[in-house]
């Protein structure tokens, strides 16, 4: 019998209240199935379960509030009830095949090397299943004792005021544990302009895009050249993660921010990024973000332009390594091929983790994402 | 050449005092009676009694003579009846024998060839039958061989006169009748376990007095489409891990068939080696097929009833298969 | 379609992509994004719902008419052809 738990979905959430489930006992599931949505000081997130099993109770009915942690149900899990050889399991792998669906001829029916061999057939190995077997990131759940022994009314605060004792408590977390550095560069954004209007003068409007997700491109391709950036810093080791999962700050109505992620922005196509985005903005803002978009983002970026600030000092999202910050295009007079000229430049900022990564190196990504932004068809 | 056991053994013991004056072999009825087991029939007539000599019922008496005689420069065989009987003089083996080449920096060392017969099947009950070989394996000092092929027996005698430290000799009673084609004595080898029937699927792992169940189990299962490999381990202490892990990592499965009990015993040992050194190579559990954890009874169904049988080795080659029935 | 009307459906679906907004509050005059948190997705998504709902292709260049309420009110005027009707 397994557990499915509350998971923690950001290092600022210490409960949620149950709010609706999408399975009941005898209901099968995949991985990465939504199975229960809960509310936080987000707003209403949908959870999915990283396992594939049958549920076989449930133990927390809806409205109830519950800390992080929290076991929600108990479940029959398919890898339990799955036998599979040693020999089995490591030639699987090898094949990138997920040992789930195969059939067992051995002793008690688990799997051996020949259900293995035979599954795979001739053909090799599709990417697609070899990604099936990864070991899933970051999916510790954080639980730090006598946190659920915390009394109630500390918790019963209103959505608003939670978040902000949320964010305090990420934000104070960061403040005291990241040895932040800082640096800043001014990116000359008349070519990312000038290459948008003609991109979005040829499209219907629901196709057009803001030069946000350009600006987000750059920082996922910048991260190829300095992967330092990107990653967790967890019990005194750097972990660098080589797909980008781009979490942005969404600030939300009434107050307050949540920062879900893009996955994998780096082979993301502009228009498919543009469709993410957008869609992760209304989410964010109408409910129904998915627990999984606010668990494994592996770098933060923050815009904060529409406010007409020109530069931003941003505090890392913990355990990340680093943060970029974007200010307002503003129109400046810059030096061009030594005469003066007005250009419409945007401010860049980085704060990442001196425990990861140098300045020297902070100082190449900046210079990386300026690069890029020169030549935005390449994008 | 065909022969029986009883008559390789015999014919090594007359080799070796032919080839060796130091060379003398002493037990318990083993002149006049020509051995319990008949083994040294018409030894003593033909090499006289200072080399062929019958001792009193004491084996802690005359396994320490045997271990005095070692190291006054002699190469002396002693015969203990069975293994049960051992235990009288198990002090002398372990406490002096094995540990007289450590305890004297090497100065000294005891080139004693010990021979007991070990093992159930022909009815003497309890205190004649039972296989102690894993309580020898387990002490460093000794080595601890078993011969199961004809050839082995003929030659194993001779290749552990030769080692300079004490060599335990096991001999399984029920081995002594049996008849067949000696072939070239020259492939006996007391260092290498040997496979005796090569095969894909599964690896039967025996010693001694279970070879000959262990390969028709692996006849009849190959009737079911089953390829068994059966290895016979030939020395005891220390194990040939190379060639057992070899086999396993080919097969990928693995019975031990050993006729010591479950608890404790060498099965238990090298299933461990192999947990320890091939879990990645394993395609289904280890399995094991060992005698029933009671003193070996005396009626002959229930003796029969306790002891690894061709039926339980194929019935287990079946289950670690995947072919219940 | 009256002028009233081209409001009263531009007012709707100003409210649906950002329904914090006080109808009775907003002052048409002024552009939205100085008197509500409105940002340039808020515009765009605004910008999409009024084209799906007066079957319009608005260019970017567009963009500086649909600032304040009263902008796209008029904007909606020359674009709808419903001008005539509403004069």
């Amino acid at each position: 019998m397994s557990e499915f738990r509350l998971p923690s979905l950001g290092a600022d959430m210490e409960d949620a209240t149950l709010r609706e489930w999408f399975v009941k006992p005898g209901d099968k599931f995949k991985k990465g199935d939504i199975v229960v949505a809960v509310e936080t000081n987000k707003g209403i997130i949908d959870v999915e379960i990283y396992d594939a099993g049958t549920i076989e109770k449930i133990l927390v009915e809806p409205d109830t509030r519950v800390p992080v942690g929290a076991v929600l149900a108990n479940y029959v899990s398919d890898s339990t009830r799955m036998r599979i050889s040693p020999a089995a399991r490591r030639r699987a792998r090898e094949l990138g095949i997920d040992p789930v669906n195969i059939r067992g001829t051995g002793a008690d029916g688990a799997i051996t090397v020949e259900d293995v061999l035979a599954a795979a057939g001739p053909a090799a190995p599709s990417a697609e299943a070899t990604q099936a077997y990864k070991p899933e990131s970051s999916q510790e759940t954080r639980r730090e004792p006598g946190r659920e022994a915390k009394p109630s009314s500390a918790t019963e605060l209103e959505p608003a005021a939670g978040m902000r004792q949320a964010i305090a408590a990420a934000m104070t977390r960061a403040n005291k544990e990241i040895p932040h550095y800082y640096l800043s560069t001014s990116i000359d954004m008349t070519a990312v302009l000038h290459w948008l209007e003609q991109h979005n003068a040829r499209r219907p409007l629901p196709e057009r895009l803001v030069y946000a997700v350009l600006l987000l491109k750059a920082v996922a391709l910048a991260l190829r050249k300095v992967p330092e950036m990107n990653g967790f810093f967890t019990n005194g080791e750097t972990q660098v993660h080589a797909a980008a999962h781009i979490a942005v700050a969404i600030s939300l109505r009434g107050g307050g921010l949540v920062v879900p992620a893009l996955r994998d922005v780096q082979m993301s196509s502009l228009d498919k990024l543009m469709t993410d985005f957008s869609d992760l903005v209304n989410r964010a803002r109408g409910g129904h973000l998915r627990a999984s978009e606010l668990q494994d983002a592996t770098i933060t970026v923050t815009s904060l332009g529409e406010q007409g600030v020109e530069t931003v000092f941003p505090i890392i999202y913990p355990p990340q390594l680093a943060i970029v910050g974007f200010g307002s295009i503003v129109e400046r007079v810059r030096a061009v091929d030594g005469e003066p000229r007005v250009r419409s430049t945007i401010n860049a900022s980085l704060a990442a983790d001196h425990r990861a990564s140098d300045g020297h190196r902070g100082g190449l990504f900046l210079a990386e994402i300026d690069r890029l932004l020169q030549e935005p068809e390449k994008l | 050449m065909t022969t029986t056991y009883r008559e390789a053994m015999r014919a090594a013991l007359r080799q070796a005092l032919q080839e060796d004056e130091r060379v003398f072999l002493m037990g318990e009825d083993v002149g006049r009676y020509g051995g319990c087991y008949a083994i040294s029939q018409g030894l003593q007539q033909e090499f006289g009694e200072t080399r062929i000599r019958d001792t009193p019922l004491s084996e802690s008496a005359f396994v320490g003579a045997g271990i005095g005689a070692a190291l006054g420069g002699m190469r002396p065989i002693v015969e203990v009846m069975t293994v049960n009987f051992s235990l009288l003089c198990l002090d002398q083996i372990v406490n002096t024998a094995a540990t007289l080449r450590h305890m004297s920096g090497g100065q000294f060392s005891v080139p004693l060839v010990i021979r007991m017969t070990t093992g159930a099947g022909r009815q003497l009950a309890a205190q004649h039958s039972h296989s102690l070989e894993c309580w020898y394996a387990h002490v460093p000092g000794l080595r601890v061989i078993a011969p199961a092929t004809l050839e082995d027996m003929r030659g194993m005698l001779r290749l552990a006169l030769e080692d300079p430290d004490p060599v335990i000799i096991f001999e399984h009673n029920a081995l002594y009748n049996r008849e067949g084609e000696l072939t070239e004595v020259a492939v006996a080898d007391i260092r290498r376990a040997a496979i005796r029937r090569p095969g894909k699927d599964i690896t039967l792992i025996c010693y001694g007095g279970n070879l000959h169940k262990t390969l028709e189990a692996a006849t009849a299962s190959a009737e079911s489409g089953i390829d068994a490999e059966v290895l016979d381990l030939r020395s005891l202490r220390p194990l040939d891990d190379e060639t057992i892990l070899a086999s396993v990592r080919k097969t990928r499965r693995a019975i031990i068939v050993d006729e010591g009990w479950h608890s404790g015993s060498l099965a238990a040992e090298i299933g461990m080696r192999i947990a320890e050194q091939a879990f990645y190579d394993l395609d289904a559990p280890l399995a094991r097929v060992c005698t029933a954890e009671v003193p070996i009874p005396y009626p002959r169904h229930l003796e029969q009833a306790a002891l690894p049988q061709v039926e339980s080795i194929v019935g287990k080659v079946r289950e670690v298969m995947g072919q219940n029935v | 379609m009256t002028e009233a009307e081209l409001r009263s459906r531009a007012l709707e679906k100003l409210l649906q992509v950002a329904p914090d907004i006080d109808p009775d509050a907003l002052d048409p005059q002024v552009p939205i994004r100085d008197q509500y948190d409105f940002d340039s997705m808020d515009f765009l998504n605004f910008a999409i719902a009024l084209a799906k709902e007066f079957q319009l292709n608005i260019p970017e260049s567009d963009y500086p008419h649909l600032q304040s309420l009263q902008d796209t009110v008029d904007y909606l005027v020359r674009h709808t052809g419903e001008q005539d009707v509403s004069s």
